[in-house]
């Protein structure tokens, strides 16, 4: 990795610590209300300010780690995992299966997307993990139309027509040759949504359908600090450097890794 | 202009090239001279730095490429002063460039008589209005059968002969003075080679200069006047062409002769496999009547494979001889089942693939193995030999231990050594991949191996060491080969059988000596005139299988 990303990479441990053990990092109870002490601006006793009801923001951001990135994360991991499923099946189970397949991709993808997120937690009710799983459905098609491409790539491969040669059923070809190798593209796919989808549950979250209040969420503090904007700066502010620096962070180190991957693969 | 000088000299030419570590240095000091009308090769094996040597004339030796040079004129002009905007003047106007592979050359999204269209335009050597007319014109010269649609085609609608021809059109379009061709013929049949090569040498008729690379002594013998001989990127011989081909002085050029001699014209090397007529030996493949059709989108339906009939006895090479397109691949995807025949069937040791199923069909799928043309393509690219090579062992349920003793003899088989194992297939020598497909392909003891075009991407000297382990291991292990190829010479030395094909039909079959010197087909006898005659064919040089005397141009 070179130097420069060093700084990154560190970003992005604290947060993936912060996410496991946000303890670790603030002894204040991020949900203590002191309604004597609402708007303070950064000082000593709280570092970032306290937000309208009184509560310490660095503690919100800290203990807001996890919900924020969680979501993002999870949403990419369900859209890779039902995408590769469904691609798979696209390319391997025949024509019909991949008309059926591929069309109703299609009918999915040419529904706006936040519409699609909207119509999911209108019916699953809001929440951090419908709120994933709305993300998950809208990159969803994104994923199976990569792997079932590589898939479909891979299938006329001679190294694949070789393995066919030697014996092995149509499953233990593709679990041997065609899975491993089409990782790649998908997984660049993934690294690269998974800033996409911490913006987006942020701003889920601002729109109030991401977890519930008063559960500290990067997007929903931001959303809380609009009415007060005029009077303090630091609640709007403080949270948006975490989205935005996690963001970066998950972008450039996933950038990274692609091009090691790439450069494995030419 | 100094029409007397020389039209390029060369002197002391040298290239590097960056790597991780220093300079890698392609060309160390080589001069030469190309003069108008003349034909001048550059022949050597593939990364002897002779396209590096070349693509320096046109400033294009490549990325951080540094050209040094005592003397680099073209026409008077010194080329270690040109930059830029100048280079772009060189090229396509004086000096035009056709490449090996013209499908790579040509681009996929325009049509033909656009490509050959540009440097016209470019360079606007006639008027806009003419440009079309000039196209088809130059099409036309080019050998190409109905300009006028055909340039408004695209490349991939043309056959390989065609679009290395549209290529030569593109490069000559503006009346270059020098035409550098890097392996022009190399992708093509011997028959359209031919007319390649006439129309190279048309043109060197009209004053045209041509710097001919090639791995190829056949094409060179054909055209060159005057042969230089690359290795390790330097000139270790050089001299007119028929001194250098019949005479050759230097050990590396009798290397490369003798290489091309050996696999043109002896036939099998003696001893190996006495002579066995048809039926002697057990059948163990048959194809009875074999139909492949395919469906074009909106042009109707194509046959690939039109009623084909062969066998194969145990231990025997069946050579497969026809121009691409003439159904030999397809032909090889269905003896090994991995297609399905429209009509017609193939009996593996006397039981019809059709007949099996599942798990007894993948059993039988092991019964035949493949050797594709890019062995590197047919390797999972995660793979180390190791796993290459244990693969069909772990297949098939070879135990663990019983694997390593495997590898080893199989490695021993094809002659490679043991500390390749842990090396991935691109980290390999051509030849060596090659070694590493055979010796994959024995793993699981097949009966009959479908030999793709095995050796068309080596160098020859190379192409000759892969012969040979084909032969040796079929003598060792009684394997029978199906051996397809567009290259007579190969075909010659390596089977006992011939069929040769032509648009998906059998037009002639029978034992080697007699398809060969008695060919009764007319495409037959075509494809036979059509090798290049060597020039050197009467002296004393050739690879030890020139006993049976008879050669491949015939009488």
């Amino acid at each position: 990795m070179p130097r420069s990303l060093w700084p990154w990479a560190a970003v992005l441990l604290v947060l993936a610590v912060m996410a496991a053990a946000p303890s670790l990092f603030t002894g204040i109870d991020p949900d203590a209300a002191d309604l004597d002490a609402p708007l303070r601006p950064p000082s000593a006793e709280h570092w970032l300010g306290t937000d309208q009801n009184g509560r310490d923001l660095y503690a919100r951001i800290v203990y807001g780690a996890r919900p924020s990135l969680l979501i993002g994360t999870g949403a990419v991991l369900l859209a890779l995992a039902a995408g590769v499923l469904i691609g798979v099946a696209a390319a391997q189970l025949g024509r019909v299966a991949d008309q059926v397949l591929s069309r109703s991709l299609d009918v999915v993808m040419s529904v706006p997307g936040l519409l699609l997120v909207f119509l999911v937690v209108a019916v699953l009710g809001p929440g951090g993990g419908t709120a994933a799983i709305g993300l998950a459905v809208v990159s969803m098609p994104g994923f199976a139309r990569v792997a079932r491409g590589e898939v479909i790539r891979l299938r006329s491969a001679q190294y694949v027509e070789a393995a066919h040669g030697f014996g092995w059923s149509r499953a233990q070809v593709v679990a041997r040759h065609v899975l491993p190798n089409a990782a790649g593209p998908v997984l660049a796919l993934a690294t690269v949504s998974l800033g996409a989808m911490i913006v987006a549950s942020s701003s889920l979250s601002f729109v109030g359908l991401g977890p519930r209040p008063p559960t500290a969420e990067w997007g929903a503090m931001l959303s809380e600090s609009r009415e007060f904007l005029a009077l303090a700066w630091w609640p709007a502010v403080f949270p948006g450097v975490a989205i935005t620096v996690a963001v970066l962070a998950v972008t450039f180190v996933g950038q990274h890794l692609n091009r090691r991957v790439e450069g494995r693969h030419s | 202009m100094t029409p007397a000088g020389p039209l390029v000299a060369v002197r002391d030419l040298t290239v590097r090239f960056p790597v991780r570590h220093g300079m890698v240095e392609a060309v160390r000091g080589v001069s030469f001279r190309v003069d108008r009308g003349q034909v001048v090769a550059i022949v050597g094996e593939s990364g002897s730095g002779k396209s590096v040597t070349a693509r320096s004339l046109a400033g294009l030796a490549g990325d951080g490429a540094r050209v040094g040079a005592a003397e680099l004129t073209f026409d008077g002009v010194d080329l270690r002063e040109v930059r830029g905007r100048a280079w772009r003047a060189l090229r396509g106007r004086r000096v035009g460039f056709v490449l090996q592979d013209a499908l790579g050359s040509l681009d996929p999204l325009r049509r033909v008589g656009a490509e050959v269209a540009e440097p016209l335009r470019a360079h606007r050597i006639v008027p806009g209005r003419q440009v079309d007319a000039e196209v088809v014109r130059l099409l036309g010269e080019a050998g190409i059968p109905a300009p006028e649609s055909r340039a408004r085609q695209y490349p991939h609608q043309l056959s390989g002969g065609l679009r290395q021809r549209a290529l030569i059109a593109s490069a000559l379009a503006a009346r270059p003075d020098l035409l550098i061709a890097d392996e022009p013929t190399t992708a093509l049949d011997a028959t359209v080679q031919r007319q390649v090569l006439a129309l190279l040498r048309e043109r060197v008729g009209d004053g045209t200069a041509v710097l001919l690379i090639s791995h190829d002594l056949g094409v060179v013998a054909e055209i060159a006047d005057h042969v230089y001989v690359m290795k390790d990127g330097l000139f270790v011989e050089d001299g007119p062409a028929a001194a250098v081909l019949e005479s050759p002085s230097h050990p590396y050029t009798r290397t490369l002769v003798g290489a091309v001699a050996g696999h043109g014209r002896g036939a099998r090397p003696a001893g190996s496999a006495e002579p066995r007529s048809a039926g002697t030996a057990r059948e163990v493949l048959r194809a009875e009547g074999l139909v492949k059709r395919y469906t074009l989108p909106g042009r109707g339906e194509f046959t690939a494979v039109e009623d084909v009939s062969v066998t194969v006895g145990a231990g025997e090479t069946l050579g497969v001889v026809g121009e691409s397109g003439s159904g030999k691949t397809t032909l090889g995807r269905l003896l090994m089942g991995l297609l399905e025949p429209d009509a017609g069937r193939v009996l593996l040791d006397g039981r019809p693939w059709d007949g099996l199923r599942g798990a007894e069909r993948r059993a039988a799928r092991r019964g035949v193995q493949m050797i594709y043309q890019h062995p590197l393509s047919s390797f999972d690219p995660r793979y180390t030999a190791r796993q290459i090579l244990e693969e069909p062992l772990r297949a098939d349920g070879t135990p663990r231990e019983e694997r390593d003793r495997r590898v080893a003899s199989l490695l021993e088989h094809v002659g490679l050594a043991p500390d390749v194992l842990d090396r991935r297939a691109r980290e390999l020598s051509g030849g060596q991949r090659q070694r590493l497909a055979i010796a994959r392909a024995l793993a699981p003891a097949p009966q009959v191996i479908v030999c793709d075009e095995p050796v068309s991407a080596l160098d020859a000297p190379i192409q000759a060491q892969v012969l040979d382990v084909l032969t040796d291991v079929q003598e060792r292990l009684g394997v029978a080969y199906v051996f397809v190829s567009h290259d007579l010479g190969v075909i010659r030395r390596l089977s006992h059988r011939v069929v040769v094909m032509k648009d998906g039909r059998v037009v002639e079959s029978g034992e080697l000596e007699k398809v060969f010197d008695h060919p009764e087909h007319p495409y037959t006898k075509a494809l036979i005139d059509a090798v290049p005659r060597f020039a050197w064919r009467s002296s004393g040089v050739s690879s030890g299988g020139s006993k049976r005397g008879a050669s491949v141009t015939g009488a």
